[in-house]
């Protein structure tokens, strides 16, 4: 079942899968960009899979191209979710 | 990385021919085997009683890989056997013609089993792999594709198509411990081909055709742990035809 989606949920977990991209947990703000975390599209769209499997939220291929700061993934996460 | 416990291959159209050869490699190489067939269900049962004769694991799913919703393949494979590391794009149909006279359903059914539902079943299998960081996709190609053969166009573009996106796949992947290869067979003896061999040994360095289980070889060695490192490429097993 869908886990509920708030804004402090959906950061916990776009946070804690970060890591295993290879990204520093410490470098990880909302206004970081994920170009400056290193983290590309492969990476995002596993992202994509995770945050559909926890919160049953598609995004799909355009979705990820405008995203570009992890403020911006929660933010579109919460945002169609609603 | 090594091959997962419970480790399942899905090999498409997999009831005869090629296809059941490699069913039969994969299992003797400790896969579990999904056996898929879109309508020769005793094949099927028959590939997947010389499985477990042998002491392996399979089932036989029914399902058109041209369909739209042929993704429930691995759905099913997973509840049946377990999760999917190996997925063998196998099943393929002609249509013959020259272009000229070639209608449009001609094309597009060949476009459709051959390619489309090779990309669609592809883009299903490595979403989970990525996640597992460990797969295996093998795509059988053809020397159709990359060199001539008048009267299948469309078979050629499917063929070529699939080694297009084979390269490309396997480089978006990569790095996930996930390889994309692609098996290119020449002339092989089977029920597509058997018209047609007298003709075609003259022009095979080996002199002969090759059999089922040739392909099946190659395509047991890039589902190997052994072919880790090779990725994005096509193996010909065509007895010299390409060289």
């Amino acid at each position: 079942m869908a886990a509920t989606v708030t804004p402090e949920a959906v950061e916990k977990t776009i946070v804690d899968a970060l890591p295993q991209f290879g990204v520093e947990e410490s470098d990880i703000t909302r206004d970081a960009t994920f170009e400056d975390l290193d983290v590309d599209s492969l990476d995002l769209a596993e992202l994509s899979q995770i945050i559909e499997d926890e919160y049953g939220v598609q995004l799909k291929g355009d979705d990820v191209g405008k995203i570009k700061t992890v403020g911006d993934a929660i933010d579109l996460v919460v945002s169609r979710a609603g | 990385m090594s091959r997962p416990e419970n480790a399942t291959a899905l090999v498409t159209g997999a009831s005869r021919g090629i296809g059941a050869a490699i069913a039969k490699a994969l299992a003797a190489d400790g896969w579990a085997v999904a056996v898929n067939y879109r309508a020769d269900e005793e094949g099927a049962r028959r590939t997947v009683d010389e499985i477990e004769q042998a002491g392996g694991r399979a089932v036989a799913i029914q399902g058109d890989v041209a369909n739209g919703s042929c993704e429930d393949l691995f759905e099913r494979a997973e509840a049946e056997l377990g999760p999917v590391f190996a997925l063998v794009n196998n099943a393929g149909v002609t249509a013959d013609g020259l272009a000229i006279q070639l209608d449009d359903d001609a094309w597009s059914k060949v476009i459709d089993t051959n390619l489309t539902a090779a990309f669609r079943l592809t883009r299903r299998g490595a979403k989970s792999m990525i996640r597992a960081r460990y797969g295996r996709i093998i795509n059988i190609a053809s020397v159709v594709g990359p060199r001539a053969n008048a009267g299948q166009a469309n078979y050629a573009a499917a063929k070529a198509g699939l080694i297009g996106m084979t390269k490309t796949v396997a480089t978006e992947v990569a790095r996930r411990g996930v390889t994309v290869n692609a098996v290119a067979p020449g002339f092989i003896e089977t029920d597509m081909t058997v018209d047609h061999a007298e003709r075609a040994v003259e022009h095979i360095p080996a002199r002969r055709a090759g059999q089922p289980e040739d392909v099946a070889a190659a395509v047991r060695f890039l589902a190997s742990d052994d072919a880790g490192y090779v990725t994005g490429t096509t193996l010909y097993v065509d007895g010299g035809m390409s060289a």
